[in-house]
């Protein structure tokens, strides 16, 4: 009994991280859009690098300021694909009309989301190991002192909470069909102000850096320049493998019951069948 | 009871009701404002197995709200609903694994072709297997549909052979209980009289389907029992022998003919939007 039940839900997984790869297929005019906004923004980050050596009065190290805008622009690059491939999963399933198709299915959320998550992530990966290698080509990055294995394993950490955090927001369409996505980006633009993208969190006023304390994004941007540029081992990067661990602990567990609660929610008040 | 004797649809007492939108203030961001619609009047029903029933009655007469409540998409205020002896509220997951539903407006990733919507749906499902193609085509080809709309993007295909394919889809996964919900509306004569003739054709695998329709004529020819409804009430319920011409019966029982009632409820609808 346990055993079928169980190669239904993998065939559900498959077909949802297939799902997402054929329309990535069909929208692919889209996607070629968005890969090369992507590269702009990073490429944009990597001149303003130089730019301020040259407008600058004093003299800085204009490697590592490269480096350190860089990691956190491609860092950024791949957190916000996988925040908003999750996040307006259910906003598309709305705007095609198939909403209610998937929800009327034999399958449980968690095997739904996190088929939609795992296609993310993978998507996600890709794309900025693009952005990363054209990167590399044009700015002579020098990664020699990196420590590989520290940056996958915080990666990898990472994506637990970036999860929750992608879930949480999903269920805003569900709440307002008509402004969650707004409401998405609104929340995508606090987390890019207070995490440390493109400047350390301590720049920040008080309430914000109070922000970026509970934001998992600011803990993989440290964990990640700690081992791209400091060539930091895993063990000297606990305090912030710490955190993302814990919140991975917390926001993955509360985006399903949030998600359960808003599923029903809509369900009550009719609000599945609405497009918007 | 065993599974068996199970009715195919049971309800008893289901009541919903909505908030119509626009109009009043919320109190809080997240509350629904407006007035509130009674949906459905508190409903007894029994279908049995293999049965094929049609809705009949003008918008917002409440048929879309049954079938909704019944393919688990809208939680009722009150009362219950069983499909097959399980609950539609705390049995959800045991009732869609028996339901498919075919709305008005097909449900698919138009950008994708009609065979990748179809995996899709077969996976999830979870009754993809190598066959699938094979069983595919079989299905289309029974329904008339040429081998090559399989491949094509299912924004170039018509409205009746996206319907089609609609329905095909719910055959594949093997429904006990079938929702239609105006599967016909919008279609040109010829697709119309097509899809009419897959529901016909649906009858033989004895599935048990509820049919929601305005076309008088065609619960007639296709169902075995009819319900007529307005305003969340069944007026009227029994063999379409028995109820004689429906027009008739729903203008006597209403008041109004269908065509007028579909009126009013429009602009009861823009009422509320305005």
């Amino acid at each position: 009994m346990l055993m079928p039940a169980l190669r239904g839900e993998a065939q559900a997984f498959a077909g949802f991280v297939e799902r997402q790869k054929n329309l990535i297929k069909r929208y692919w005019l889209w996607e070629a859009v968005w890969l090369i906004y992507s590269l702009v923004s990073v490429l944009s980050i990597g001149y303003l690098a130089a730019g301020l050596q040259s407008v600058s009065a004093s003299t800085f190290d204009l490697r590592q300021a490269q480096l350190y805008l860089l990691v956190g622009a491609l860092l950024w690059a791949y957190l916000s694909v996988v925040f908003i491939e999750i996040s307006f999963s259910v906003m598309w399933e709305r705007w095609e009309g198939t909403i209610e198709y998937t929800f009327m299915a034999p399958v449980r959320r968690l095997t739904h989301l996190f088929g939609i998550c795992a296609f993310a992530l993978l998507y996600g990966l890709v794309r900025t190991v693009v952005v990363l290698l054209i990167a590399m080509l044009l700015f002579h990055l020098d990664l020699t002192h990196a420590n590989v294995v520290t940056a996958v394993i915080v990666l990898a950490v990472s994506t637990f909470p970036l999860m929750g955090l992608g879930i949480l927001t999903s269920v805003l369409p569900l709440l307002s069909p008509e402004r969650g996505e707004q409401m998405t980006v609104a929340v995508q633009g606090v987390l890019l102000l207070a995490s440390g993208v493109y400047y350390p969190v301590s720049v920040l006023p008080g309430p914000l850096q109070a922000l970026a304390s509970v934001n998992p994004l600011t803990y993989t941007l440290e964990g990640m320049r700690a081992a791209l540029i400091g060539g930091r081992g895993v063990g000297s990067v606990w305090p912030e493998l710490a955190p993302l661990v814990l919140m991975g602990f917390v926001l993955v567990p509360l985006g399903l019951a949030v998600f359960g609660w808003a599923e029903r929610r809509a369900k009550r008040f009719g609000l599945l069948k609405r497009s918007g | 009871m065993s599974q068996v004797s199970q009715p195919a649809v049971e309800t008893c007492g289901l009541t919903k009701r909505f908030r119509r939108p626009g109009g009043g203030r919320r109190a809080w961001p997240w509350r629904q404002a407006g007035s509130e619609v009674v949906a459905l009047h508190p409903l007894d029903l029994t279908l049995e197995r293999g049965s094929t029933t049609g809705v009949i009655g003008p918008n917002g007469s409440g048929k879309s709200t049954l079938v909704r409540v019944l393919a688990t998409l809208v939680l009722p205020d009150a009362g219950w609903a069983r499909v097959f002896g399980h609950d539609v509220v705390t049995d959800s997951f045991r009732v869609k694994r028996h339901i498919n539903r075919v709305s008005v407006e097909a449900a698919f990733f138009k950008e994708l072709s009609a065979w990748e919507n179809l995996l899709y749906a077969s996976r999830i499902y979870g009754v993809a297997d190598r066959s699938l193609r094979l069983r595919v085509e079989g299905v289309l080809a029974r329904f008339g549909l040429p081998r090559d709309v399989l491949d094509r993007p299912l924004r170039h295909l018509s409205r009746g052979q996206q319907q089609k394919v609609a329905i095909a889809r719910s055959v594949l996964t093997t429904p006990s209980l079938l929702l239609m919900d105006e599967p016909t509306t919008g279609l040109d004569p010829r697709s119309k009289r097509e899809v009419q003739r897959m529901v016909a054709d649906l009858r033989e695998d004895s599935v048990t389907t509820l049919l929601c329709t305005h076309d008088m004529d065609e619960a007639e020819s296709l169902c075995d029992r009819v319900l007529l409804m307005d305003y969340g009430r069944v007026l009227a319920d029994g063999r379409p022998s028995q109820l004689g011409r429906l027009e008739d019966l729903f203008f006597g029982l209403s008041g109004r003919g269908m065509e007028e009632a579909d009126v009013e409820a429009e602009q009861v609808v823009e009422g509320s939007v305005c």
